[in-house]
């Protein structure tokens, strides 16, 4: 089938099967390769966009699904004020090892302080809980999304 | 060539000759400075713009090696952290060999550092005795009286950006032992605020991993593995794949091991195997249970032991009024790195080839595909890209996942690049393992609570047995990797006899971050516990006094002493628990305090982690903390609740559901302390994660409960 999706603001036509994962078509077809697969059933991460302004586990999302959307990738995040806040963090704290989860990590951190913009530390436990870290950098992601919280509210 | 004094017509003439000020070894050894196209291997180029790139021989997997050798070579010259940049040095044993590892190049065994960290200086050293030279030759001047400072020649009555004497610098002679500055004039080594090089692209998304290789016209190639370690492929069916839109075809390979799947994109092969159907001939594959496996360990501990690893007598277990015992048992693991593995093939227009890898050895699969293709080495290039983890399994002695993928490209026309990726299921089930290891230790103390005889015995599989790392690792019979950390312990233990017996090969097994210290620490520190307890003595006091006089034991003795003061030993919150570890790995010191809430029948809660750790001269302060967080919490969340089972010969778990990372909310908080050290730098990719399993044992034993049979949470322990 041939479906038109809207990421980063820009449209674009793509031919994939019906029950294509979204992740497959960001990486494969529009060769947006910010957007990791780590485990392709929704486990660990690496995997998350926004859809709507909302995270999503792009490996679990279909593409017939999200046609019409508003699909965000790690690419552009940095252009709304809480990805450039976390960003920002990120690179103050270094909080970065191998860096292949990172990118879901940030859409995530992202996520929550959309939502919540100075998150106590179980709320943001219980948000990143699905995030893994095989480098375990969870210590600095934790104080990266503090400091973000500190950017955003300045 | 005269120089150009004239800013723009030495520009010219650099581009017109391509100038890089190249440093680097000759195959003779010697340093040398010359131009790019020259052959000479280079560990420093210098554009004209003054841009330095360091050109890193070790993969970068987050421990931090790019950075941490682009501090080397910016501190010698005298520029700035954002005057330099890097990349992955090409596959080369001559030019780019670890030094720790002889005539081969790879990162391994926490070396990257301390193997590199003269030769890099050295490097950066050369470079900037020949720009000044070069400055000194177009100023008239001294050169004793310029020095280059943020990426400016300084003189008394000039200064100029190193870029503007690349091109003379070129055709000088580098000084064979170029003077290396002192410690007193580092700025960057040892800064705690140099940042990483790779922060930004790796937050962004730019950063280029292995996975991330789209060649023009690939295939993606997916394996259909056995079931079981030892399977053949017998026969497939593939018309269901056929049914999927961007299959392209299945083949066995060559060696029977696999079929491969190849297909427009990844999706599609995921799908394509999927519809696979094979026939497998298993009658050469692992059959057993991993509890026979265990069983086989066990009671390997109990019979007469194979190898006397220290050649002395028995432990005088006799001369001992209390003995405390107790049998330890650790399972398969896998290392599971974020990245699934995979790499790249594509025909060059020369007839050779290149691999794109997330190349942790890069010898390795430089002499394997060089045999599969029968091409020379030189017609085969590994360009090395980021790599997304490892813990050791980007390091294999066969170089599998390579290997692979060269098989899966031998037998195609060779017109399309082929990517082999993996899923994480073929990850989780694809064997190279922790291997399973047991420790039966038996310590007998004196009336006065002194060990009076210890008799250590070791039962698994060697990892390095079989494999051409064998030499290596393997002396009389004994693989050092098997009994490390215990044979070579810095505590003075008095009957001391330690035995080894090698069990048969039950899956194919691996180094996983810290190898023999993943079991071996925890065996020593859970019973030197174990025996203070006994002893009735304090843990930290006891250790202590097993610590007798030299080197190694007054470095190990003051981590312990600065992990103690830091975390409040002793004097834990009400309703917290302490548990303390201090061991010794790849050259590097590390104590760990882990505080805990709640006990093991109630739930236990990691609440904080104290660590001290003595690494020698601390390079990138902030990379040693962050390798220090990371390996405790590799070390933790495999050992609260991760382990690899066969039912008949066939791998249980399958993904992260099965086996479970660990997550943000596991662990309160991790605090490092770093002892300043004027030592030769050391490794710290891999001594945080020994002493954390042992250090979290002894905090649940202090609440009550002695957790031997890892993981954690198959011994009674629940987590919160």
């Amino acid at each position: 089938m041939s479906l038109t999706l809207k990421l980063n603001g820009v449209d674009h036509t793509v031919e994939a099967e019906p029950g294509t994962p979204l992740l497959w078509v960001i990486r494969d077809e529009l060769k947006m390769t910010g957007t990791k697969f780590g485990c392709g059933v929704a486990s660990c991460g690496s995997c998350t966009v926004h859809v709507d302004g909302e995270p999503m586990r792009s490996c679990q999302t279909y593409i017939e699904d999200v046609e019409g959307a508003e699909i965000t990738t790690i690419e552009a995040i940095g252009e709304t004020k809480e990805g450039a806040a976390v960003q920002q963090a990120w690179q103050e704290l270094d909080v970065v090892q191998c860096g292949y989860c990172q990118s879901g990590q940030i859409m995530s951190a992202v996520g929550l302080l959309t939502e919540n913009p100075n998150p106590s530390v179980a709320e943001i436990h219980d948000y990143m809980n699905g995030n893994a870290c095989r480098c375990a950098t969870y210590q600095r992601i934790r104080a990266g999304i503090q400091r973000a919280s500190e950017i955003l509210e300045a | 060539m005269t120089l150009n004094t004239s800013r723009r017509g030495f520009l010219k003439g650099a581009a017109a000759a391509g100038a890089f000020l190249v440093i680097g070894l000759k195959p003779d050894g010697v340093l040398a400075a010359g131009d790019a196209g020259a052959q000479i291997n280079p560990f420093v180029k210098i554009g004209p713009d003054g841009k330095v790139i360091a050109i890193i021989k070790h993969f970068e997997k987050g421990q931090g090696p790019a950075t941490g050798l682009s501090t080397l070579i910016a501190e010698e010259i005298g520029i700035r952290m954002d005057q330099i940049d890097y990349e992955f040095a090409p596959s080369n044993a001559q030019l780019y060999a670890n030094l720790a590892f002889g005539q081969f190049q790879g990162t391994g065994g926490s070396t990257a550092m301390a193997n590199s960290f003269m030769q890099y200086r050295s490097a950066g050293a050369a470079a900037r005795a020949v720009l000044i030279e070069a400055a000194a030759q177009a100023w008239g001047d001294d050169p004793a009286s310029l020095d280059i400072v943020d990426g400016e020649v300084v003189g008394a009555s000039n200064a100029a950006p190193i870029g503007e004497f690349v091109a003379a610098a070129t055709q000088l002679d580098a000084p064979a032992e170029p003077p290396l500055k002192s410690p007193d004039q580092w700025r960057l080594i040892g800064n705690p605020d140099v940042r990483r090089l790779d922060s930004a692209i790796k937050g962004n998304g730019t950063a280029m991993f292995a996975m991330d290789v789209h060649l023009p016209n690939q295939m993606i190639a997916m394996l259909a593995r056995p079931p079981q370690t030892g399977g053949l492929v017998s026969s497939f069916d593939d018309s269901d794949a056929k049914e999927v839109k961007g299959f392209i075809r299945a083949a066995t390979l060559p060696n029977k091991a696999a079929v491969a799947v190849y297909a427009e994109n990844t999706w599609a092969a995921m799908q394509a195997r999927e519809a696979l159907s094979v026939e497998w001939d298993l009658s050469n594959a692992e059959t057993r249970d991993s509890s026979q496996i265990k069983d086989e360990i066990l009671a390997a501990l109990d019979a007469e032991e194979e190898f006397n690893v220290l050649k002395n007598d028995p432990a005088p277990m006799d001369q001992a009024t209390k003995i405390v015992e107790q049998t330890f048992y650790f399972p398969l693991l896998a290392h599971a790195p974020m990245e699934p593995l995979n790499c790249t093939i594509e025909a060059n227009e020369d007839g050779g080839i290149t691999l794109h890898d997330g190349a942790q050895f890069p010898t390795g699969p430089h002499m394997a595909l060089a045999q599969i293709f029968e091409l020379p080495m030189d017609k085969v290039r590994i360009n090395t890209m980021l790599a997304g983890g490892s813990f050791g399994r980007r390091a294999t002695p066969t170089a599998d996942y390579q290997v692979e993928a060269a098989l899966a490209f031998v037998i195609t026309d060779r017109t399309r690049p082929v990517k082999l990726v993996w899923s994480r299921e073929d990850d989780v089930r694809g064997g190279y393992y922790r291997p399973a290891f047991g420790h039966k230790v038996r310590v007998g103390l004196s009336d006065d609570g002194e060990i009076v005889a210890w008799d250590h015995r070791i039962a698994g599989q060697s990892i390095m047995k079989g494999t051409a790392f064998e030499d290596f690792s393997v002396h009389d019979g004994v693989d050092h990797s098997s009994v490390e950390g215990v044979s070579d312990t810095p505590y003075s233990i008095p009957g001391f006899h330690v035995g080894l017996t090698d069990t048969k090969k039950a899956t194919s097994t691996l180094w996983w971050r810290s190898v023999g210290h993943t079991h071996t620490a925890y065996a020593m520190e859970v019973m030197m516990d174990m025996a203070a307890r006994a002893a009735g003595r304090d843990p930290v006091e006891f250790r202590l006094a097993h610590l007798g006089d030299g080197k190694d034991q007054s470095r190990k003795a003051e981590v312990l002493k600065l992990a103690a003061e830091k975390a409040g030993w002793g004097n834990a919150p009400d309703g917290r628990t302490q548990g303390i570890a201090v061991h010794k790995s790849f050259g590097s010191f590390v104590a760990e305090v882990v505080e805990i809430s709640g006990d093991a029948a109630s739930g236990v809660k990691i609440e904080k982690v104290t660590c001290a750790v003595d690494c020698g001269i601390a390079v990138n302060p902030d990379v040693i903390k962050a390798q220090i967080e990371g390996g405790v919490g590799y070390g933790l969340g495999h050992a609260m609740r991760d382990e690899i089972t066969l039912t008949g010969g066939v791998v249980d778990q399958s993904n992260f559901p099965d086996y479970e990372p660990l997550r943000i909310g596991d662990i309160g908080a991790i605090e490092t302390h770093i002892v300043p050290s004027a030592e030769p730098p050391t490794g710290i990719g891999e001594p945080g994660t020994p002493p954390a399993p042992p250090a979290l044992a002894n905090a649940i034993a202090a609440a009550g409960t002695v957790v031997a049979f890892l993981p954690m949470v198959n011994d009674g322990v629940e987590f919160v």
